[in-house]
This record gives C-alpha cells, structure tokens and sequence, in this order.
C-alpha cells in the first residue's frame, strides 16, 4: 500500500501535517466544489483513501475534517471536492473564502481499508449517496488511468438532478469508461418523463442495477449514515456477502 | 434521525500520528463479545471529547482516542486482540 515517507527523524513514517496551497477551484454545482491543492512530497495513493485539512486561526484554535480524494493523485496535485454545508466550520472555508494561492494543513493520504486497487478484477459495485459519489469517482478514475476493465456498476442516489457531482464526466463518459454502466436514483425530484417515481434507494433499485450476489462483487457503498446502513442492509438482504461491501459514512464531521 | 457515528475508517488519519501502519486495516476482537472484524468497519463517535469507537456488534467500547497538546492518549482495554497485516518475511 502507498505510504507516506514523511519528514521527519529517520526512520519515523508517521504522518504529519503538510502545507497544501490551492491551485485551482472550480464548481460541481450550487454546493460542492473541486479544489486541486499542490503537496509537495505526496506519495501518491490508492482510490478511496481519504485526507485531513485542518484549518489554524489567527489565535490559535485549530479545527480539522476528512475528505475524500476525488481523484488520482498527478504528481504533486492532489483532488477534493468538498460539499459546503451551510453551518459548517471548515468546508464553507474551502469553498468560499480560501483563495487560489493560499495554503491548508493536509495530513494524508489515510485509511487502507475502503479502497479498490487498480491491479483488481472482477465486477465493481459502486453505491453513493450524495457526496458519497467522491471516493468512488476516484476509483472510476483510477480505472481510466490504469486502462482497467474491471465491470463497475455505478448506483447513485441523489435529491435532484442539479444535485450531482461530475455531471459531464458521467454522462458523457471517456472512451476509457466503456463498462461503467451508471444508473441514477432520484429521491426527490426527477428528471421530466423519468420512468421511475422519486423515492429513496430500494432493494429493486440494486436487485436491477447492481449486480447478482453470485457475481460476488466488491461492493463500496458511501454516503450520510441513513443512506449507508439502508444500501448494505439491501446488499446483504440480495445475498452479497457482508465480507465483501465495504461502507463508508460521511457524517456531519465532514462540515 | 439516526444516531450519528462514522465507520472507523475516519480513525486512520488520527491514528496515522501515532503508528506508522494503518491500523483501520488490522482486524480486532471486541473483548466483550468476541465479534471480529477490521478497525474499520467499528462505529466511531465523534462528538465527545475525543474518538470513541464500539463494536458494531455489541456496542462495548474497543478504543478511546484523546489527543492533547503534547501526548495522545489511547485505551484499547475493549480490545481483546489485533490481528495486524504484515509483508511477509524475507
């Protein structure tokens, strides 16, 4: 697994806080946006893992959140992309105020656990639900990178058609995302003439557009709490193994 | 509303301060209730002063996580066991 060499005594690859200065900022929709920092140093990492910001006021008090990578890592660059939540601490930061130029504190990239590796195959379920799209974009990038054709099915579940995340990207797929079948969820407004009726993620929703539990698909399914233990319970329910999906929550930690 | 938690993956980034290896991919016992299952997969509250992560299976407490200025502090007496990935002997 990539793991940070960080500065530091020899021999010591615990991480540290890094400085990462913004380079780009660009808007996903009303609430979300994609910022690509510059870390020198990174290490690279796998699709999935995620990385601290913490943020230091003038006076001191510092606060840090998680956020997913939403992409490969090119080179030094690294990819976020962070949902504004209204009352948040730290993401209206990043999205609003933190200018192009300016630095953040990364520590990073973390967990090993809720990853897919490029060198896999086999079929990919992917489950998201609202922001929970980030890391799992990351893997269907890192699939285009990697020239993997692995099958990935794509279950995402969001409010309403303005809500998604990477728009043109998933609906006007790279040639190389030829075997990501996406399939959207909405729950609660619809796209005119969308044959199925707004309402949350339902066991039909997977049974028809994921894949057989003979199939044995990795299953990673990511989104707010609700979302999470109603999609794994569904996988478990079809007859996936519990061994097999992994889960990530994004929780209110994440503002 | 569903009590708010998140998986033990969001332990790997405090955790990385402290070990040099992910411990959210080591596999962990409850010692209450013998479940096993990857750090990663423990219910992990947030809103205390510090990381408390139960088992998902009984709730029993596995690990307690504080971090003050100069030292962490870290209990793992809910913890009957890790087993941690390591690369094979040369």
């Amino acid at each position: 697994m990539a793991r940070a060499a960080v500065p530091g005594r020899l021999g010591d690859r615990r991480l540290t806080w890094q400085p990462a200065r913004l380079l780009e900022s660009r808007a996903e929709n009303a609430g979300a946006r994609s910022l690509v920092f510059a870390v020198p140093g990174w290490p690279g990492h796998l699709p999935g893992q995620h990385t601290d910001v913490r943020l230091t006021a003038p006076d001191g008090y510092s606060t840090e959140r998680s956020y997913s990578l939403a992409a490969p890592a090119a080179g030094d660059r690294i990819e976020l992309t962070v949902q504004r939540l209204p009352d948040g601490e730290v993401s209206p930061y990043l999205t609003d105020v933190l200018g192009v130029g300016e630095e953040v504190e990364i520590r990073g990239p973390v967990g090993g656990w809720f990853v897919w590796r490029p060198a896999d195959n086999g079929p990919v379920l992917l489950a998201a639900g609202g922001s929970g799209i980030v890391p799992l974009m990351a893997m269907i990038r890192a699939r285009r990178l990697a020239a993997n054709r692995s099958p990935f099915r794509l279950v995402y579940s969001l409010r309403t058609p303005a809500d998604q995340y990477y728009a043109g990207e998933l609906r006007e797929p790279a040639p190389g995302d030829n075997g990501v079948k996406v399939t959207y969820i909405y729950s609660r407004a619809a796209p005119p003439g969308w044959a199925r009726p707004p309402g949350r993620l339902m066991a039909a929703d997977l049974a028809a557009a994921g894949w057989p539990a003979q199939a044995a698909p990795a299953c990673f399914v990511c989104g707010p709490t609700g979302f999470v233990e109603a999609a794994a319970d569904i996988l478990v329910g079809l007859g996936h193994d519990p061994g097999r999906i992994k889960t990530e929550r994004f929780g209110p930690s994440g503002g | 509303m569903t009590e708010q938690y998140l998986d033990g993956n969001a332990l790997a980034g405090p955790l990385s301060e402290i070990f040099a290896m992910d411990v959210t991919v080591a596999v962990g016992r409850c010692a209450n209730c013998r479940l096993t299952g990857p750090v990663a997969g423990l219910r992990l509250y947030y809103r205390a002063p510090g990381l408390v992560a139960r088992c998902p299976g009984c709730d029993s407490v596995m690990l307690r996580l504080v971090r003050g200025p100069a030292a962490a502090w870290l209990d793992m007496s809910g913890t009957a066991a890790l087993r941690i990935p390591v690369p094979p002997e040369p």
